[in-house]
């Protein structure tokens, strides 16, 4: 994706976006979603029935698609260290074992990160604009932002500001969307929502659009530090979100669940969801991302059980 | 581009059926076998013969009809309510610890997918037998009665062969009455396997009586002049059949018909939950469902762009092996079923002058499988607009206002259900009020419950099953 085509996308609908009003008006114009039956298309879908070659695949697309993150205040340069060499080895046992997506760091990480994954081709993303709660001036965020793509981030993980999207100021929102997206550069942007914030599948469906106008290259659910994070049918609305995007616009835009993703089985729902709401085009670490720490060494157990017909202890992975 | 994400079969185990080569009819508590022939059901997927099953003949029905009697004048009838709900419960209890078992049985034997049988059709079974256990000790609230009917003649479909078993026996015999029951020809293996699950729970003999056969032994069962209440689920045209026998005797009856529904789209409905609801409308069970939706009103502001996500959501169904867990659609129940809906789907695509569509989607070359289908540019002259087909069909029509969805909607021979797409709440109970359906769905289609009174308008049959309404068939009223 070249920036004209995100130009051209976008110019289709500069008269949605020329105001509160025109933004409100085609916001609060989208289809609504029902709850219980988004509920039940995705718990339908979580009944799907993934064996053998089906469930190689999946999980081997799975570890390709983990930004495997570290948000704490306790990060060290050790720390992060270790976890970009998981990231690039997650199995030193197994070196068919495909790498991590990328490693989603604070700002002042990524340096580290960078230096540890050099020529790796794993991505370093970093979160901005004052996360997790976005509480600050724009002007810090931008800088904020500046600071993590001059430190060699690929990928800038924002936060919106929730508060304006309650209280329905959505053009603030689409100009800061605006605004950090010209902050990146070159750095791919993904627009954090924290859904469970949001609270209403309404709203994802309305911020999802939101932010896809205002340039997003990824939408993402959440932060991880609001319960409750990732849910199917949010990621469900989402997914759908994009495939609607693609089909107005023919612009591609990428989905990230993150946060509360703990095992290959709730992972290969989301690849599930992925294949049968947005299309099999988004079966791509460049389309889809798993924000997650502990559901890749879940997977690495049921990589492991599928060649060997056998389960090793948890302490057979790494703990990084 | 092939989907490089294609699912493995995940195929569920059909070693936890017991298959017997034959079966015979269980009467008076016991398998025995019939005095007249016997058929083969089959595995509608395969055509593979499943077991031979006896047909009952008109001796073998006055037999059960006899030990019905017996069992309810000397047990069942008289037992208290309290008595005959732990038997109710137990039976229940049992449907669950068993509910693997029944539902690939149901699957082999009806061609649904295992998805279905699974996840709808045996814990809705279950759900009924809990819920009517719970009535059998509180009729005198029902406002009903407490007074049993006697004997009950039921004659069930091949649709929902252990669901509608269940519809049908468990509000009987929580009223105090005891059954005999016929199950469809073609699908009969469910009902035996239930009968097993009586001799299980200690049903006292004769409470529950299964004889099998085809349209004689069910004619038999109604007609036989020890039967004090007729129930029967299934097509229009038999169904006037049995009030005809039935006209003039002191027979209760209860008809569960055919449809016609009404699945209708305003602008201003959830799309993408639309979608969904039209899907599992017409294409739940294989559209082998009484309250299908099987008429898409949609209003047509919104109707290109409502075609076009439904034709785009209908290339990810999965047509297949009903034993694969990712089956969204099996195969069609009978040979003669497969030849209406070819016959049908024919008609329209005369009619409507090629407005017919299906997704691309590889069939097996055995058993009888016809693909999800929709058809454009229907109106309501059309025959495809009028009949029910019973199979995986789309008609779909337009609509502009919500007066004229009321028209179209109502405009048929049948009033089961009808389903009602829309974010405004005063339209939904506005519609509801004009539509003439026994179900209305809102935002939702085919779901049932056990709570839940269900039945027909018009050809659709009389008489309510679910809810504190079922137990009126079955009482003598209110004293």
């Amino acid at each position: 994706m070249t920036d004209t085509s995100t130009t051209t996308a976008a110019a289709a609908y500069d008269d949605v976006t020329s105001s509160d009003s025109t933004l409100r008006r085609f916001l609060h114009g989208l289809p609504g979603v029902d709850q219980v039956g988004a509920e039940a298309r995705a718990a339908s879908l979580g009944t799907r029935s993934i064996k053998t070659s089906a469930k190689e695949f999946a999980i081997d697309l799975a570890i390709r698609m983990v930004d495997l993150t570290t948000l704490e205040g306790a990060d060290t340069v050790g720390k992060v260290t270790a976890l970009a060499n998981k990231a690039m080895r997650p199995d030193p046992a197994d070196p068919s074992c495909p790498q991590a997506a990328a490693v989603c760091v604070y700002p002042d990480m990524v340096a580290t990160a960078k230096q540890v994954l050099s020529s790796s081709g794993i991505k370093v993303a970093a979160v901005a604009t004052a996360f997790p709660s976005g509480r600050a001036a724009m002007d810090i965020k931008l800088a904020d932002t500046r600071d993590a793509v001059e430190a060699g981030a690929d990928e800038i993980d924002m936060v919106i500001d929730r508060g304006a999207f309650l209280s329905g100021r959505y053009l603030q929102v689409f100009e800061e969307i605006q605004a950090v997206k010209q902050a990146c550069g070159q750095a791919h942007l993904k627009v954090i929502f924290e859904t469970g914030e949001l609270q209403t599948y309404d709203n994802v469906r309305r911020v999802s659009w939101l932010a896809m106008l205002a340039g997003a290259d990824f939408i993402k659910t959440s932060t991880g530090k609001v319960q409750p994070a990732a849910t199917l049918p949010v990621t469900l609305v989402m997914l759908e979100a994009v495939r609607d995007f693609r089909a107005a616009t023919g612009q591609m835009v990428g989905v990230k669940p993150a946060g509360g993703i703990r095992n290959t089985k709730e992972a290969i729902k989301y690849l599930v969801m992925v294949n049968e709401v947005a299309g099999s085009d988004w079966l791509d670490p460049d389309w889809f991302r798993f924000g997650a720490s502990s559901l890749l060494n879940d997977l690495l157990m049921q990589r492991t059980k599928m060649q060997t017909g056998r389960y090793s202890g948890p302490d057979y992975f790494t703990l990084d | 581009m092939s989907n490089p994400f294609s699912y493995a079969p995940a195929l569920e185990s059909r070693g936890i059926v017991n298959l017997q080569p034959s079966y015979g009819l269980f009467i008076n508590g016991e398998f025995v076998d019939g005095a007249g022939s016997s058929f083969k059901t089959i595995n509608p997927a395969t055509e593979e013969v499943l077991a031979e099953v006896s047909e009952a003949d008109a001796a073998d029905v006055d037999k059960a009809v006899k030990a019905a009697r017996r069992a309810h004048t000397r047990v069942w009838g008289k037992m208290p309510g309290r008595e005959r709900a732990k038997y109710l419960y137990r039976i229940a209890r049992i449907i669950q610890e068993r509910g693997r078992e029944l539902a690939v049985l149901e699957t082999l034997d009806n061609g649904k997918p295992i998805k279905e049988a699974r996840d709808v059709d045996v814990p809705i079974v279950a759900a009924h037998f809990f819920y009517y256990a719970g009535w059998a000790d509180k009729l005198e609230h029902s406002g009903f009665g407490t007074r049993s009917l006697g004997v009950a003649a039921q004659v069930i479909p091949w649709n929902f062969p252990l669901l509608m078993l269940a519809w049908k026996i468990a509000p009987a015999l929580a009223a105090g009455n005891t059954v005999v029951l016929k199950p469809a020809e073609t699908t009969p293996l469910t009902a035996l396997l239930f009968a097993e699950i009586c001799q299980q729970a200690d049903l006292p003999a004769g409470v529950v009586n299964i004889v099998t056969g085809a349209g004689a032994t069910g004619q038999a069962l109604i007609a036989h002049e020890d039967v004090d209440k007729v129930a029967f689920t299934g097509s229009t045209e038999v169904g006037k059949a049995i009030a005809r026998v039935v006209a003039g005797t002191e027979k209760r009856v209860t008809l569960e018909l055919g449809g016609k529904a009404a699945n209708i789209v305003f602008d201003d409905a959830p799309l993408d939950q639309a979608i969904e609801g039209i899907v599992n409308g017409i294409f739940f069970n294989q559209g082998h469902v009484c309250c299908a939706g099987s008429r898409l009103l949609v209003q047509e502001s919104v109707a290109d762009e409502v075609l076009e996500r439904l034709k785009s959501r209908m290339t990810s169904l999965r047509v297949g092996d009903p034993l694969d867990k990712n089956t969204d659609i099996g195969a069609i129940n009978s040979a003669e079923q497969l030849a209406r809906i070819r016959e049908l789907a024919e008609i329209g695509e005369t009619e409507t002058g090629g407005g017919r569509w299906s997704p691309a989607c590889e069939l097996p070359s055995q058993g009888f499988w016809f693909p999800p289908t929709v058809f454009t540019g229907v109106t309501q002259a059309h025959r495809i607009a009028r009949e029910e087909i019973f199979g995986p069909v789309l008609s779909v029509l337009t609509f502009r206002t919500p007066t004229e969805a009321v028209e179209k909607a109502n405009n048929t021979p049948y009033g089961l259900s009808a389903g009602i797409w829309t974010e405004k709440g005063s339209r939904i109970l506005w519609m509801a009020d004009q539509l003439r359906a026994g179900v209305v769905w809102a935002n939702t289609f085919n779901k049932f419950d056990p709570t839940s009174p269900f039945g027909g308008y018009k050809e659709s049959g009389y008489g309510r099953e679910g809810g504190r309404h079922g137990l009126e068939g079955y009482l003598k009223g209110a004293e």
